[in-house]
């Protein structure tokens, strides 16, 4: 139970970083893990509660104060155990979740939250690095096929749990490599794409089958897919961006932050980029509209590309430093409290309650500047300050603001019904389309990389009892395989 | 008005309870007299208050008295009716109680005639014998026998008076037995007594009425020379006169706790007696030694007859039956230790407090039960009158007069034999009994220890690598391991957790449950007290035998052919040795109890397990040994529970039972429950082998201390397991292993009557349940997942029974749950409430509680506005009993002010309350806890404490831990706490399991009665927690005037409990409260009493559901906790709460940030949701609600393959109001206080309370003048704010027999002495009073002899002082923590948990002294060095006294001694004080020694500052 006392006695650890202005010079991962020693003490400050709000917190429903536990009692390889009992892969959590699990921590009620996020990456690495995590295909084939469309992390997830399952699982991905979110979406600062390229090497040595290039729905019809396979897991992920049509919105300079970012990842990975497309921001005075993960990663890749200036502006007021009574423990409260990303912490000017009027253009058509008013939230709408009005410089805006839904062409080939928000409309994870299921932002909206890690493994659960005729003994968040022995006895 | 019986309730009569007075006389001189029996009469009509009334005033509970047969008397009234006697001795007399109803009375009478004359027993003819009921209560007339006697003539076959005695004795049973099956509505025939030699007289009567009923008891010629009287408690519903005592043999105050299993046992060896005294014919004719329905003492009385009849004496019976704790007391000679050790192999004890007296009419004596938990109190006089009762001074006899005073002490035996003419010494009489017989001899030749069997050439050891899948075929969770296993290993004790049950019983629970989970372990409370095993071991034992069990009538040395176990859980080599035995006529078999796993074949398996046991037995092997280990992946196994209990219950009712012994060789058990459950259904031993495999694979693994050896690991394991079963058998007040083998002491919940009937007979399972095939469900469900995939190499399931987990077991306090109420309470949104209440509610297709399978029905809204509203509602809510102490300061008065802002209750807990929280605070808050809580260890409980509660709470039971006590350690004992519970920092604290002043529901009676006179206008609360009779014992606390009774559920908190007391003890509330509700409306009683409960109640709609079944008042401890910030962490026991609720870490009670508007807002949400509830239904009081089951029905759309199985029929059970008895709390209790002879004393006492003035004053007094002193008292204390007046304001002189309880919480400025003698529990409670005790002056009795003190005195004594002259009974000075006392001698157990003050000892001491002692002083002046083995030093050390100030300070207190009672050994020690002081010896405890020097440590360092 960690160390009875060990949260009166340790103070919390991060792992350091390295210093802004040597980090900002590449686009390598900068945190300096803590020792294995010093994990283990984090691991003692583990209180083994009766309730672990912890494990709830989690959307995987990881297991937290036993691998703490394990942790602070050197059974590293117990601890792999349990962390893979419901994670399929914490090298990506480890690195880029915001963590839920720190929020609903019982000890950061009125401490320093355990370092989960820190530990959990400790104990993959560990695996990792010891050999521990080997391709473990599955002993029995079933001779069922599965489709996955999206290489994201839902989809990734899916197929993981499917072919441990035993199926036969293949996964399409538009795109010319596998990762979607992962490797496109976030920088290589924060996810190396080397510990995705690992994992992705594991999975084919398991057996799972990937096809990249191959757009589902345009290139390769829906009809075809479900000719092919006994099962089709949709994981397209929630792409549509949220834009901003003010006057001016056709400036040359306004971009979608996923564009931006999709871009400078390439870049890194040493794709050349066809003449006249390149948005950079080296040089430029870059206003990243948005407050969110996205924002922080714009901020991040625009600061490493040399940009003159970064601001970064949210319509919503500054939120406070601390919970309130709106944002209590142990609930997540994301933006609603004010954080400071690592992106954020390089340099970067952050305003809040910033209404954006206008792009202004030059005569050539290229952005100049943002005519922006300051909101007044007094009324619970934002409304503009009197006498407020002013102009920012920009060169370069990134459009942060989150994303709609899913791009509609692969949902209408396959026929399949959308919810109200324009989402993959499901029961379960079951679309309105026989044998045609979904997972992820597709399904839930746009969300965490926990969440769809979750959605893709609950998923698979449903698509195996679909497949077998009988219920899933692949383990659930809240179902254990007796639990599922004991529906096949009913 | 009479009380009714509803068979459709919950009632349950086998659990009736009585306790009682009990007590004879008897003419040493042989001489018969009437007076003999009118004394017998007075007597009884002195321990009047010991026995109880009903609703009526003129109904008891029963009195009866036993005499030797009159022969004149019945000379005379047989001539008048024609009836010509014989000699004495050449007849016999009857005394039947037939039905009232003519035809069948005739009925009766023919058959039994003619069943009697198949013995050749000629009937004279049938005497009518006189009753007047004109003072009886009707209900007492409604169940009135016709009462005739029956004279029968020795038939010339028999040639003794003795023969004649068996043959009536064959008769009787045999008559009885053909009346019940020939004659219809003849239940009430009952046959008192039928003997040549004594006759008893008895009926459901008060002590004032016997002579009024029965006036052949006033008759002159009615002469006896002994008589032997008894005076009943009942927890009774059925006008029952039978129950009354004595019976024909004895008379019995107590309770056989073992009961079930003794009647099981005794009547298993029926089939195999044999004896030249009785032909075969008479042996088939006598059956059943035990008459099925009988009372625990009708049945002892049963039994002590049939072993009477077949040829020992009554003595021997006696020792056979209630055997001393000999096993380790040193002083216990050869002789008779061969004696019991040859008799424990033969029978096993009947186990329970008990004070027997008994008779033969020729002998005549008592004893008690091995731990002496029922006082008797015994006197001569010159002229040989010997007088025994419960109490002394029950009879008025001149001082001059007596001869001798003493006690019944624990285990020893009291026999007078009017043929010689005196009391036969203990000693005398046993060594006549053991040396009759060659025992030792026997069993040295005979009996082998376990351990010298053959050495085992093979253990058989599976292979390792497959331990995982053995694990978990038998439900190995990996909390299992981490949680129960490896604290056991590592620590040889049970783990310990916190806070109560919240996951679903096992029958709701959707994972698969071991079957042991549907059994609910019973406990004592009320009418039987616990033991505490650790303090108290001497009287434990673990020991049993396997072996033959021949018959029992015969003695000789084949029954010493026994293997001894030393521990019922084997080791695989202790197996082996057992399961290869191969001596004369002694051989073990193993049976199979595994089958093929698939759907359906169980059932098969059971049956064909049942028939191979009983060929095996035919064929003559002795031991069976039922063994899953054949489990593998073809085959299942029957769980181990159902297949033993099956066995032992098929062979009981094959009469096969007692030829052979059953062992259970099981990967299924683990825990304490799982062993308790197997020996309690039949078991006597249990091989738990994957156990033993598992320590080892986590030996191996690294999981366990790495130090440890295979061997040391495995024994540390079978310590823990041994201290918990001792625990568990000692929470129902079991001492031996072998008396709670077969006892079956649990309640089953969730199994169908089909199931109980057939393998689970005699155990109490109310709503139904699961059948065969849903067990068989469950347990493939196991295996098939065990099994499932054979390269699986996962780990075993979390578990989750004891942390929350996604995956785990439900549990009702989880993270939605926990969030949504603090998030509402904070910030007092009732639409927040509403979302939290739903989450609780509506749990889905997953209940968890009873309530969750019930829904409203018959509803007929009102509109809201028409409810009570939220202002008077929340009143009636409490808040728990948490002792400051288990939580912080700050979350102790938090709650405590906002329960005081609604006018609700706080409770203190059992730690005391700081007096400066009675002071207002200047905003007008108040911190001062309503309730003060009265629990065993009367930590704090002063007089002041007492006198500033608007209700005191004894609590008899703690839901997480009934039947337990509790120990602080001494690290948590600060300052503050030390102060507020009076004792000292740093020394532990212990709660002993039994509050040492209830050991039966008259003691009950009695502290309440001394709690209302130390505060008259609190009402009285008793605590009791769920089980089945709950509703019984219920009955008996309303009728002993409690105000209050509260029903706890199983699931209520604790600061720190073993994990299978917070699993496995006691029952839903839902169970208790509609019980109690059922029985108290049944007798009438229910409008005397508030019913309050609590247990895990959390919305409107619990308490709702509460209010229907029948509460009109509701605790609520965990949610308001919960409100507070408490986030179920479960670390209380830890001290390492990390939000500052449930610790005394100065650094975590920082994090405390608890408001009491939190608490208001909680709790006003609750009652406006109640309130809702209500219009819904349609009520507009809550008093108009409470009872209507009829609003409630069972949901009908339940899924849950088990839940739906249940039936609710009982639980729901509508006791509709016919205007005999409100169906809520409208009539006051009768407490008494105005006959209370302290009135008289505050009169005199005036000018001393008005105004200081001094004041003297010398009254009389007697045994019924209880409590004295302690309203007097309470006038003091709270007029001089608990200060007391000066030392020696007022004194009193009492002259007499004082009663129980005398000087009770007494306060300074007070002194009474008494010349004369005192009762049980001298001093309770002292608060600075001072009282003196001396014999009278013109005794002519050594008064070093003389007992002049009952048991239990100074019982949680804080301060005072106290000089007694004379002898002390058992547990002298138990729990006192300051009073400072000298006495001349005192009984067992003396100073035991002491915790403060001084005990000066001027002579001998009984066994066990200073156990549990953790502070204070004793000092024994050991004349004769026999002191030094009777202490028990495992918690002090014995010194000489060094100090001078220590010396100055003994000294002085002799010498005031000296003074004032007068002693004469006091003076001869002070006369050579310094050659005496060196014969004193110091008793000091290690923890207080500890204490003082790290206070002298502080105490330096500050006065350094």
């Amino acid at each position: 139970m960690g160390k009875v006392t060990g949260f009166k006695e340790f103070v919390r650890r991060n792992p350091a970083y390295e210093p802004v202005e040597e980090r900002i010079r590449h686009w390598h991962e900068f945190s300096i893990p803590l020792t294995q020693e010093e994990i283990e003490i984090q691991g003692a400050r583990c209180m083994d509660c009766g309730v672990p709000f912890c494990h709830n917190g989690c959307p995987l429903g990881n297991i937290i104060p036993d691998f703490n536990d394990q942790v602070y009692r050197g059974k590293w390889q117990q601890a792999l155990q349990t962390l893979l009992d419901t994670s399929n892969f914490p090298e990506f959590t480890g690195r880029v979740c915001p963590a839920p699990c720190e929020s609903a921590c019982v000890l950061s009620i009125n401490k320093p939250a355990v370092a989960i996020k820190a530990i959990e990456l400790a104990i993959i690495e560990r695996g990792f690095k010891e050999g521990w995590v080997m391709p473990q295909p599955p002993r029995n084939r079933t001779g069922k096929t599965v489709a996955v469309v999206g290489s994201g992390p839902a989809g990734l997830a899916a197929a993981d749990q499917l072919n441990r399952a035993g199926h036969t699982v293949t996964v399409f991905e538009r795109a010319d490599r596998i990762g979607g979110l992962l490797r496109y979406g976030i920088p290589d600062f924060k996810l190396s794409k080397a510990v995705l390229d690992r994992r992705i090497e594991l999975m084919m040595d398991e057996g799972v089958t990937f096809r990249t290039g191959t757009h589902v729905g345009v290139e390769l019809p829906a009809g075809q897919i479900i000719a092919d396979f006994d099962a089709i897991v949709l994981a397209g992920g929630s792409t549509k961006p949220r834009d901003l049509p003010i006057p001016g919105r056709d400036a040359e300079g306004v971009e979608f932050a996923m564009h931006f970012l999709t871009q400078a990842n390439r870049r890194i990975a040493g794709d050349s980029i066809p003449e006249g497309s390149d948005v950079l921001a080296t040089n430029k005075d870059v206003v990243v509209i948005g407050g969110g993960d996205t924002g922080s990663d714009c901020v991040g890749t625009a600061i490493r590309q040399k940009a003159r200036s970064v601001t970064q502006i949210e319509i919503l007021p500054k939120p406070p430093e601390s919970r309130t009574l709106e944002t209590p423990w142990p609930t997540h409260p994301g933006s609603r409290i004010l954080t400071t990303s690592t992106s954020q912490a390089e340099g970067c000017e952050r305003r809040w309650a910033v209404m954006s009027k206008e792009f202004l253009q030059d005569e050539t058509g290229a952005l100049r500047g943002i005519r922006a008013v300051e909101a007044d939230w007094s009324s619970g709408r934002p409304e503009a300050l009197p006498d407020s009005e002013h102009e920012l410089p920009v060169q370069l805006a990134l459009l942060a603001m989150g994303f709609l839904h899913p791009e509609h062409v692969l949902l209408d080939d396959f026929g399949v019904e959308k919810d109200d928000r324009g989402n993959c409309a499901s029961h379960g994870y079951r679309t309105s389309r026989e044998g045609v299921f979904t997972a992820g932002d597709m399904r839930r909206g746009q969300s965490l990389v926990v969440w769809a890690l979750s959605e893709g493994r609950e998923c698979a659960l449903e698509v195996d009892s679909y497949l077998n005729g009988r219920p899933s003994l692949l383990e659930s968040k809240t179902k254990t395989r007796s639990d599922a022995v004991l529906q096949t006895l009913r | 008005m009479q009380p009714s019986i509803h068979p459709e309730s919950l009632y349950d009569p086998r659990y009736e309870h009585d306790a009682c007075g009990v007590g004879f006389i008897a003419d040493l001189n042989n001489t018969k007299s009437h007076e003999v029996v009118s004394k017998g009469i007075e007597i009884l009509r002195n321990l009047d208050h010991r026995g109880a009334r009903g609703v009526e005033k003129e109904t008891g509970d029963g009195a009866g008295i036993l005499v030797q047969l009159p022969h004149g008397f019945f000379l005379r009234e047989c001539s008048r009716i024609g009836i010509g006697l014989p000699e004495p001795g050449d007849y016999a007399i009857g005394q039947c109680f037939l039905p009232k109803d003519q035809q069948t009375h005739q009925g009766v009478k023919d058959v039994f005639q003619r069943a009697i004359a198949e013995l050749e027993l000629d009937v004279l003819g049938w005497r009518e014998v006189p009753t007047d009921h004109s003072t009886l209560g009707a209900t007492a007339i409604s169940g009135e026998p016709g009462i005739h006697q029956i004279i029968i003539r020795r038939p010339v076959s028999c040639r003794t008076q003795d023969e004649f005695e068996r043959r009536l004795f064959v008769a009787r049973k045999y008559g009885i037995r053909m009346v019940r099956e020939t004659v219809r509505g003849a239940e009430r025939f009952y046959l008192c007594s039928m003997s040549s030699r004594t006759i008893v007289y008895k009926g459901m009567l008060t002590a004032d009425q016997i002579t009024a009923f029965y006036p052949d008891l006033l008759d002159d010629t009615f002469e006896s020379a002994l008589a032997l009287i008894h005076s009943r408690f009942s927890t009774n519903v059925l006008p029952t006169w039978k129950l009354a005592h004595p019976f024909r043999t004895l008379a019995h105050n107590g309770e056989i706790n073992t009961l079930r299993g003794n009647v099981n046992w005794m009547n298993s060896r029926q089939s195999i007696i044999s004896s030249p005294l009785f032909t075969q014919d008479e042996i088939q004719k006598m059956r059943p030694i035990i008459q099925e329905g009988s009372s625990d003492s009708g049945s002892l009385d049963n039994a002590v007859e049939f072993l009477m009849m077949g040829g020992r004496s009554l003595p021997h019976v006696m020792m056979m039956l209630i055997p001393e704790a000999w096993e380790k007391d040193p002083e216990i000679p050869e002789n008779r230790r061969a004696f019991y050790e040859y008799h424990g192999a033969l029978i096993e004890p009947w186990d329970g407090p008990a004070s027997v007296a008994f008779t033969d009419g020729t002998l005549i004596g008592a004893t008690l039960d091995r731990n002496g938990l029922r006082p008797s109190r015994y006197c001569l006089t010159d002229d040989n009158l010997l007088i025994m009762a419960s109490e002394a001074g029950t009879l008025d006899v001149p001082a001059e007069k007596i001869l001798r005073r003493g006690r019944l002490q624990p285990g020893k035996m009291f026999i007078a034999s009017l043929e010689e003419g005196r009391i036969i010494p203990d000693d005398e009489i046993k060594d006549r009994i053991c040396d009759d017989r060659p025992y030792k001899q026997w069993l040295l030749e005979n009996k082998i220890p376990l351990a010298e069997l053959e050495p085992p050439r093979q253990i058989l050891q599976p292979p390792s690598r497959k331990v995982r899948t053995r694990q978990r075929v038998f439900g190995y969770t990996l909390e299992d391991l981490r949680i129960l296993l490896a604290p056991m290993v590592k620590n040889a004790k049970e783990p310990i957790g916190s806070m109560g049950n919240d996951t679903p019983l096992a029958v709701l629970s959707k994972k698969s449950r071991n079957l042991f989970d549907y059994f609910h372990q019973l406990f004592a409370q009320v009418t039987n007290p616990p033991i505490d095993p650790i303090r108290e071991d001497l009287v434990m034992s673990l020991v049993s035998f396997v072996g033959s069990k021949g018959n029992i009538l015969e003695d000789g040395p084949q029954h010493a052919n026994v293997i001894e176990l030393p521990h019922p859980v084997l080791t695989n080599e202790d197996l082996e040795r057992l399961r290869w035995v191969d001596r004369q006529s002694y051989q073990a078999k193993t049976i199979s109890i595994c089958f093929k796993a698939e759907p359906g074949r169980m059932q098969r398996a059971l049956d064909r397990l049942r028939r191979v046991a009983e060929e095996y037995v035919l064929d003559g092997y002795e031991v069976i040994i039922l063994t899953d280990r054949p489990v593998d992946s073809g085959h299942a196994a029957i769980p181990s529970l159902l297949a033993v209990s099956a066995v032992h219950h098929h062979l009981i009712r094959k009469g096969l039972r007692s030829q052979c012994d059953l062992v259970v060789e099981t990967g299924e058990a683990r825990e304490v429950h799982h062993f308790a459950c197997l020996l309690g259904f039949g078991a006597s031993a249990v091989n738990p082998y994957i156990a033993f495999e598992t320590i080892e694979d986590m030996r191996l693994r690294k999981l366990l201390p790495n130090q440890l050896t295979e061997q040391e690991a495995r024994d540390h394991y079978l310590k823990a397991i041994g201290k918990g079963l001792l625990k568990t058998m000692s929470k129902m007040g079991i001492s031996t292993i072998s008396s709670y083998i077969g006892a079956q002491i649990f309640e089953a919940v969730g199994l169908s009557d089909e199931v109980i009937d057939e393998y689970f007979p005699g155990t109490v399972s109310r709503i139904g349940g699961i059948d065969i095939p849903t067990i068989e469900r469950e347990t493939l469900m196991r295996h098939k997942a065990a099994y499932f995939d054979p390269n699986d190499d996962d780990d075993l399931e979390l578990g989750g029974q004891y942390q929350w987990r996604l995956r785990g077991e439900r549990h009702q306090h989880n993270p939605e749950m926990i969030h949504e109420l603090q998030h509402a309470a904070r910030t007092n949104d009732y639409g927040l409430y509403r979302e939290y209440a739903r989450i609780v509610d509506d749990p889905g297709d997953a209940p968890i509680t009873l309530r969750h399978l019930l829904e409203f029905t018959n509803l007929d809204p009102i509109p809201i506005e028409e409810v009570e509203p939220v202002a008077s509602i929340v009143k009636r809510f409490s808040s728990g009993a948490m002792s400051f102490g288990s939580i912080s300061w700050e979350a102790h008065t938090t709650l405590a002010i906002a329960m005081n802002r609604l006018g609700g209750k706080s409770n203190t807990g059992e730690g005391g309350e700081d007096p400066i929280r009675y002071e207002p605070l200047p905003n007008g808050d108040s911190m001062r806890s309503a309730i003060k809580q009265v629990a065993s260890g009367r930590f704090g409980v002063t007089a002041n404490y007492l006198v500033n509660a608007d209700e005191l709470q004894i609590k008899m039971a703690q839901g997480a831990k009934p039947g337990e006590g509790g120990q602080l350690p001494g690290h948590k004992v600060d300052e503050n706490i030390a102060r507020v519970r009076h004792s000292t920092p740093y020394v532990e604290l212990i709660s002993p399991p039994p509050h040492h002043d209830i050991y039966s529901i008259e003691d009950l009676a009695q502290l309440i009665y001394d709690l209302k006179n130390s505060n008259p206008q609190a009402r009285i609360n008793v605590k009791l927690v769920a089980e089945v009779g709950v509703g019984t014992i219920a009955a008996g606390v309303a009728k002993a005037h409690a105000d209050v009774i509260l029903i706890s559920g199983h699931d209520g908190g604790t600061g720190a409990s073993p994990l299978s007391s917070i699993k496995h003890a006691g029952l839903p509330w839902e169970l208790g409260v509609a019980e109690t509700h059922q029985v108290l409306m049944q007798n009438l009683l229910r409008d005397r009493v508030v019913l309050q409960t609590d247990g895990l109640l959390r919305t409107g709609r619990d308490v709702a559901i509460a209010t229907l079944l029948g509460a009109e008042e509701w605790g609520i401890a965990t949610g308001a906790l919960i409100a507070m910030g408490c986030i179920m962490m479960r670390k209380c026991h830890l001290n390492t709460c990390p939000v500052g609720v449930a610790t005394q870490d100065k650094e975590l009670r920082k994090l405390f940030t608890g408001e009491p508007e939190h608490v208001v807002n909680f709790f006003h949400f609750i009652a406006e949701d109640l309130r809702e509830h209500m219009a819904r239904l349609g009520f507009r009081t809550v008093d108009e609600m409470v009872g209507r089951v009829d609003k409630l029905a069972p949901k009908r759309d339940i899924k849950h393959y088990k839940a739906k199985q249940l039936d609710l029929a009982r639980l729901l059970h509508f006791m509709q109001a016919d205007g005999r008895c409100g169906t809520f709390c409208c009539v006051p209790q009768d407490h008494g206080l105005d006959k209370a002879l302290d009135k008289q004393l505050i009169r005199i006492a005036g000018p001393a309370i008005e105004r200081g003035e001094k004041v003297e004053e010398t009254f009389e007094i007697r045994n019924v003048n209880r409590t004295v002193g302690t309203l007097l008292g309470q006038e003091i204390t709270r007029r001089t704010s608990g200060e007391g007046l000066p030392e020696g304001t007022i004194r009193l002189k009492a002259v007499g027999s004082a009663g129980q309880s005398f000087m009770a919480f007494a306060p300074r400025g007070l002194t009474i002495e008494i010349e004369g003698e005192a009762n049980d529990y001298f001093c309770k409670g002292l608060s600075g009073g001072t009282a003196i005790l001396y014999p009278p002056k013109d005794a002519n009795f050594n008064p070093n002899d003389n007992v002049i003190c009952g048991n239990v005195s100074f019982y949680g004594a804080t301060s005072g002082k106290a000089f007694i002259l004379g002898l002390a009974g058992e547990r002298f000075c138990v729990r006192n923590s300051g009073a400072h006392v000298v006495v001349e001698g005192v009984g067992d157990h003396g100073c035991e948990y002491m915790t403060g003050g001084r005990a000066v000892i001027l002579g001998s001491i009984g066994r066990n002294f200073a156990a549990g002692m953790s502070g204070g002083v004793a000092y024994i002046w050991d004349e004769d060095d026999r002191a030094r083995q009777r202490i028990n030093t495992s918690m002090v050390d014995l010194e000489d006294i060094v100090d001078s100030e220590e010396i100055t300070e003994l000294k002085t207190l002799i010498e005031e001694h000296a003074r004032v009672t007068g002693s004469e050994r006091a003076e001869r020690i002070l006369a050579t004080w310094d050659v005496q002081l060196r014969k004193f010896i110091k008793v000091m405890p290690r923890d207080y020694k500890r204490a003082l020097a790290r206070l002298n440590v502080e105490m330096a360092a500050v006065s350094e500052v």
